[in-house]
């Protein structure tokens, strides 16, 4: 197995960290912005659905699950450019 | 019998096994439907759908059975993503979610789905912060990962201690759920059902410990998630809302938001003096009054949905016995990938919940539907059959307190616990779907207490025994001496769960807060904060544990006037923020931890290479 550089982990980590903060913010918006001006969605229909409701019943749930799938494909990548992944 | 035995072609065919399985299940249920026309008894079906489940759990618990550390603590590592995201599911949806959570939107409307987006959004911090870089470092425990980071006893010992009390909360409330509903089922008194539920759960664990475990929780979610989902099918089709009611259940939202305005929901109140005289006959019943789909308005009401999602969310990436799950992948790319199945199969309950509390509700009050019972004559609802099964119980009430003979919205009590359990009758559906809905309770209530129990048994025995009273003990001893801790536990928990001192979600809510209060920030900062070190870490463990107890003794029992609403079912907000400021405070005010730890934290950032732990220790 190759050595890894520490310039290599540096660079690995700096990215997997903004990784993270990206996903957070994503999930930071729909676990509580959205459903802090409820009443406000409300107003707004959505499939027949009042939208205040329809977010907090089904669409941050479903921008949840999306984003995990997405989120282990994008470290994926990552680990696999600095080299740094499992071998296959 | 070379099922659930270590080796590849296992693994390869598990989808054949599982898909085996759950054709039987079917077949069976088929056969309990095709006995229900023959005349079978609804108690017999009942009986048998739920001994015929608990005795297959007990088969693959046995089939399990192992001698080996790795095995027995973290099933080989060798479960794959998918299996192991249904055996996390499992292990994550409790008698809480299945039984309570459509009868807590049921009753309290929107500000009750912020358990529904807490209990999803926790494993967004799952996968970015804590799964992927505990499963590098190779753990049997969470509190062998505490130790080994911090290093020393000390810390290793705090873990245990905040383990223990946040998942012995946790494990009363499910061997109460198994208890009721194996009473209930079985026609047996609470207290017997509780050592009997207790029994079905420990054939599962016992022999073969987290191999056994996972094996038999993916059995239980086939169950769990066919009984939640098959009613409400069933009722959107019969009641017109098409094959695919997550969809089209608006429409059903907007009728009852049009139905809430003519039964005066929220308007017409049960008095204090009517309620007073409900709960000395019936305690813990309720009337609707809360609206289905409107959010409270103002900022406190916002504040109290986000800070109940905020606890539920890090004390979900808290638990131990949720993160110790995915210490059985193969690898950390492995466990990522686990984690987002996990989520989806979790979603699959959970985006259900609010349409079935929808449906049951536009069961009870359109009057356009056989069912209803809102503006229908007293004597005609006190004779349906299922209004007088539960009220024999004490589980529903009708009084007509104005003496009109008409029931109103405030005339009807309901104990919101019951509402999944009692739907497929109040929506006139066949026995067999309430026998599948009990044994998709059962599972439910056993997979999450099997997981709970293993967490502290394995705690007790692999840190506090075996890494800290006797590190030479032998791998036989030390899986001797796992057994007998986790039918202790076990035997301790059924005693104070036959006590009925807590109702089933209030305790859950507070597992989630001492967990957060205690483990959060320690586990956290331990791969993303290299500076934090033992002291800090302990003191974050101690200072967090101790500031959220405290709180929650003072608002609870204490008199104290919560801050900025927060109650008891949000303490964890308190404790959390004490344990993060100590941590910090104390890390920064010691020494950095040494050459040889930061080395270790560089390791356990990057998938490639050997765990930090052997791969057997």
């Amino acid at each position: 197995m190759a050595t890894i550089t520490a310039a290599n982990r540096e660079a690995h980590w700096h990215k997997t960290r903004n990784l993270m903060i990206g996903h957070l913010v994503i999930w930071f918006i729909f676990a509580f912005v959205v459903h802090w001006f409820a009443p406000q969605l409300n107003k707004i229909s959505f499939l027949d659905f009042p939208l205040g409701f329809y977010m907090a019943a089904q669409g941050s749930l479903i921008v949840f699950v999306v984003q995990l799938f997405v989120f282990a494909k994008q470290q994926d990548r990552i680990d696999r450019e600095f080299g740094v992944a499992e071998e296959d | 019998m070379a099922f659930f035995k270590k080796g590849s072609s296992f693994v390869e065919n598990l989808p054949k096994i599982y898909g085996l399985y759950t054709g039987g299940f079917l077949l069976f249920f088929a056969l309990m439907a095709i006995s229900e026309k023959f005349g079978m008894s609804a108690k017999t079906i009942g009986i048998m759908f739920v001994s015929f489940t608990v005795v297959i759990y007990a088969v693959i618990g046995w089939l399990s059975r192992t001698m080996q550390v790795d095995a027995y603590y973290v099933a080989g590592r060798q479960v794959p993503p998918v299996f192991n995201g249904m055996a996390t599911a499992a292990d994550w949806m409790s008698g809480a979610s299945f039984v309570a959570m459509a009868g807590g939107i049921y009753l309290g409307g929107h500000a009750y789905l912020a358990f529904v987006v807490g209990w999803t959004g926790g494993y967004v911090l799952v996968a970015t912060l804590m799964a992927p870089y505990l499963r590098k470092f190779g753990c049997y425990t969470v509190p062998d990962f505490i130790g080994t980071r911090y290093g020393g006893n000390l810390a290793r010992f705090c873990a245990v201690i905040v383990l223990v009390i946040a998942s012995f909360t946790y494990v009363t409330a499910q061997i109460n759920a198994t208890g009721t509903i194996a009473a209930r089922t079985l026609g047996i008194p609470f207290h017997i059902g509780v050592w009997i539920g207790l029994l079905t759960i420990l054939l599962c664990s016992m022999l073969g410990g987290m191999r056994a475990v996972t094996w038999t929780q993916v059995a239980q979610y086939i169950v769990l998630i066919i009984a939640y989902l098959l009613p409400v099918y069933w009722m959107s089709i019969k009641q017109g809302f098409g094959m695919f009611p997550h969809l089209e259940y608006g429409e059903a939202v907007h009728r009852i938001m049009q139905l809430e305005v003519a039964d005066k929901v929220g308007v017409l109140l049960p008095t204090a003096a009517d309620m007073a005289q409900v709960h000395a006959t019936f305690p813990g019943l309720k009337a609707l009054t809360v609206l289905q789909a409107t959010p409270g308005e103002g900022p406190i009401a916002a504040w109290r949905f986000v800070t109940l999602a905020a606890c539920m969310m890090i004390g979900t990436a808290s638990l131990p016995h949720i993160l110790m799950r995915y210490f059985t992948t193969p690898s950390v790319r492995a466990a990522r990938v686990s984690v987002a199945w996990s989520l989806l199969f979790i979603f699959l309950l959970y985006f259900t919940a609010p349409a079935l509390a929808t449906f049951t509700k536009l069961q009870l009050l359109d009057p356009n539907l056989a069912t209803s019972i809102i503006g229908k004559s007293f004597a005609e609802v006190s004779a349906l059959p299922w209004i007088q099964n539960w009220s024999h119980i004490g589980m529903v009430a009708l009084k007509d307190f104005n003496g009109d003979g008409i029931v109103q919205i405030n005339e009807f009590f309901i104990r919101g616990d019951i509402v999944v359990l009692a739907t497929p009758e109040i929506a006139g559906l066949p026995y067999v779907i309430s026998g599948l809905v009990a044994a998709g309770g059962m599972a439910a209530a056993m997979s999450t207490a099997d997981g709970l129990l293993l967490a502290i048994a394995n705690a007790l025995s692999h840190d506090l025994y075996y890494k800290i009273i006797d590190p030479k003990a032998e791998t036989r001893t030390r899986l001797i001496v796992a057994r007998v801790l986790l039918l202790v536990i076990g035997a301790l928990g059924s005693l104070v769960a036959s006590f009925k001192l807590t109702g089933i979600l209030g305790a859950v809510a507070w597992a989630f807060c001492f967990a957060m209060s205690g483990l959060f920030f320690p586990l956290v900062l331990g791969v993303w904060w290299k500076r934090a070190n033992r002291a800090g870490a302990i003191a974050g463990m101690v200072v967090g544990l101790a500031t959220g107890s405290w709180y929650l003794y003072m608002v609870k029992w204490g008199g104290m006037v919560p801050w900025w609403g927060m109650d008891d079912l949000r303490f964890g907000m308190v404790g959390a923020t004490a344990s993060l400021v100590a941590m910090v405070a104390v890390s920064l005010m010691t020494e950095a931890p040494d050459k040889e730890t930061q080395a270790m934290v560089d390791e356990v950032r990057i998938p490639r290479g050997k765990t930090i732990l052997a791969s057997s220790h």
